[in-house]
């Protein structure tokens, strides 16, 4: 929800209309820990759950050998994975654009959480802003940096690593 | 015997029912961190037991306490209020 | 000029009630209003609102609290949910009956059973006889506006009824979104403190809680109808002193979109509305001529406006996000009770839905439309639109 809520605040610097907010369920182990978005140059008057969404970005990997993330994207959109692995070598259908960035070593190398609880949400939205195409870097940064509960900087730092680490398919080599 | 999950308007109309016995059923899926109590600081002093919401820790033959896992939802007051600090909440893998 | 911040619909409420220079705060902890009590209490121990905060065991107390603070004088500001509310029913007529203006910020909440957190009219609507005025918000800037307008109206010598500024659960309650929040020297010069007539002092005479008999207790009755009535002129100004100020307003009672000329109108309350504002966009674009009519003040009813807007369509649907038993919905019945003296009947429906936390998505939405435009004088006159059947046949 933390990095919902900072993506809310870095588009809302860049002048769109905002709202973000958690999963409106009942957050289980083994469920997924849920955050949603919405973004828009016009008010924002739709106040509903989002099934269909135009950008899906998995935080924990591991969530897709059981989790059907993709489900209900809509065709064309995003695909954001934190994953060592590349684009090209993710392995699940999607009818899109795919990207991956490695968040969880960008964290760790920044000090943020620990090996086995990286806090990878300030990197992920550092590549959103790469491969998103609605919000940049420097709002990412400032919403970052005014907003995060600790260690603005190096929040801010693992969000510019993840900005030009990001993957697509077309940059990978090989 | 298990019976079949309510879906509509019609599974509901007898009133509310439980498809599983909840001893099968369990409240832990929630929990992500663990009570660890250290029996050797224990004094038996029957807070934990007393203060767990769930009463999701039971006592022993001798009075210790133990934590009953198909329960705990991993909330943390047992360790919040153990007086000898015998027990640590500890992140599941 | 205020400043715009990212907050939720709870925390629009906490801003309020510190912008307001509230005075005693006392409430108990229930989802989903947890957050906007905690942001108070934050607020009080950081130094930030000179305020009592008492700590009790129960939504009932908590109210109890509010009541004797507020029946010496003090502003006085309270937030629940749910089973809070319920908690405090027979306080409800009490705050009423003893004019106190307390404002109580109420997080729109599913009663149990079964358990549920999740958004549902009925908690509020079940409280529709105690006096209280109610407001339902469709986000999170009205949410601290109409908190604002609430101590405004509340404590106007003429009205000196308790007030509910009602935002839906999760959609408004944890949901982020720009607001706009004034100045704190912005909203002293729009709200004074509360004037001191009518309270308990030392030295003075008075008494709260007599015993009535039948010779008079229906005249005090009468005085709370009457205060109702005023409340609707207090509500009008307060709206017209807030737009003045801070140059926005909500409509007041009914704030109609696009149902002028519609052939069918569809009244909404809560987050609904700001949904159905794109249905009605959307289906507008496929040629169908519909309109809404965001019901926003509950208490008191805005008889007069529901009968104007009954000229305005053959079609009138009420999208009830509660059910209570009668023929209908409880806003139905208001709908309908308020036009049925009045000169023009249009169709009626009334749709039963997203009850419980049920998304209440524009298909669904769209589907209330449709229904309504091709209703005729046979069919449902009250239906439950996406409720799980099972099949025919089975």
């Amino acid at each position: 929800m933390i990095a919902a809520e900072l993506l809310a605040r870095a588009a809302f610097r860049e002048g769109k209309s905002v709202q973000s907010f958690p999963f409106f369920g009942v957050e289980r182990r083994g469920a997924p820990v849920t955050a949603f978005s919405r973004i828009d140059d016009r008010p924002i008057r739709l106040r509903t759950s989002i099934t269909t969404p135009d950008i899906v970005v998995v935080l924990d990997p591991g969530l897709l050998k059981g989790v059907p993330v993709t489900a209900g994207a809509k065709p064309g959109g995003l695909l954001l994975v934190n994953t060592e692995r590349t684009p090209d070598r993710l392995g699940i259908p999607f009818d899109g654009r795919v990207a991956t960035v490695d968040a969880t070593s960008i964290a760790i190398a920044h000090g943020l959480g620990s090996l086995t609880q990286p806090i990878v949400n300030t990197a992920i939205l550092g590549a959103l802003a790469r491969v998103g195409g609605f919000v940049g870097i420097e709002s990412v940064v400032a919403a970052i940096t005014e907003a995060v509960p600790a260690k603005p900087e190096e929040n801010a730092a693992a969000a510019r690593d993840a900005y030009a680490g990001v993957l697509t398919p077309a940059e990978v080599v090989g | 015997m298990k019976r079949k999950a309510p879906r509509t308007a019609e599974d509901l109309r007898g009133g509310l029912f439980a498809t599983v016995p909840t001893d099968e059923e369990g409240t832990a899926s929630w929990r992500t961190i663990t009570p660890v109590i250290d029996l050797s600081k224990c004094t038996r002093c029957n807070v934990c037991w007393k203060f767990c919401p769930d009463v999701a820790i039971g006592l022993d033959g001798e009075g210790f306490p133990y934590v009953k896992m198909e329960f705990c939802k991993g909330c943390g007051i047992c360790e919040h209020e153990c007086v000898p600090r015998a027990i640590a909440m500890v992140r599941e893998e | 000029m205020g400043t715009k911040e990212i907050v939720t619909g709870n925390y629009a409420q906490s801003f309020a009630a510190k912008l307001a220079r509230v005075q005693v705060i006392s409430a108990y902890p229930i989802t989903p209003q947890t957050t906007i009590v905690e942001k108070l209490a934050e607020f009080v121990s950081e130094g930030e609102l000179d305020a009592d905060f008492i700590k009790v065991e129960s939504e009932h107390s908590a109210l109890q609290a509010c009541l004797s603070a507020s029946a010496v004088g003090a502003r006085t500001y309270t937030a629940t949910s749910s089973q809070g509310l319920l908690l405090m029913h027979e306080l409800l007529f009490w705050a009423a009956g003893q004019r106190a203006p307390v404002v109580m910020g109420v997080v729109n909440r599913a009663v149990a059973p079964p358990w549920s957190i999740w958004t549902d009219h009925t908690d509020t609507m079940a409280q529709r006889d105690t006096g209280w005025i109610q407001v339902y918000c469709e986000s999170n800037q009205e949410v601290l506006d109409t908190t604002l307008m609430a101590f405004w109206f509340a404590e106007r010598d003429d009205v000196r009824l308790p007030a509910m500024v009602t935002e839906d659960a999760f959609y408004l309650s944890h949901t982020v979104e720009a607001v706009d929040i004034p100045e704190q020297r912005e909203v002293d010069d729009f709200l004074p403190p509360r004037p001191r007539t009518h309270v308990l002092e030392i030295g003075k005479i008075g008494r709260l809680g007599s015993f009535m008999g039948p010779d008079l207790y229906m005249e005090f009755r009468y005085s709370l109808a009457e205060a109702m009535g005023q409340a609707r002129r207090a509500i009008l100004d307060a709206e017209a002193e807030f737009e003045r100020r801070f140059h926005r307003s909500y409509g007041g009672f009914v704030e109609l979109y696009k149902a002028d000329g519609a052939d069918a109108v569809l009244v909404t309350m809560g987050t609904a509305t700001s949904t159905a504002r794109e249905v009605v966009d959307d289906l507008r674009e496929k040629g169908k001529k519909v309109g809404l009519a965001k019901l926003r003040v509950f208490r008191p009813f805005p008889a007069p406006e529901m009968r104007a807007l009954a000229g305005l369509t053959d079609r009138l649907g009420v999208l009830d996000r509660s059910y209570g038993f009668g023929h209908g919905g409880p806003a139905y019945l208001e709908v309908v009770g308020s036009v049925a003296g009045g000169p023009r009947k249009p169709l009626f429906r009334n749709f039963i839905g997203g009850l419980g936390g049920r998304d209440l998505t524009p298909p669904v939405i769209e589907g209330m439309f449709d229904a309504l435009l091709a209703g005729d004088g046979d069919g449902d006159e009250v239906t439950w639109p996406d409720l799980h059947r099972a099949e025919e046949g089975t």
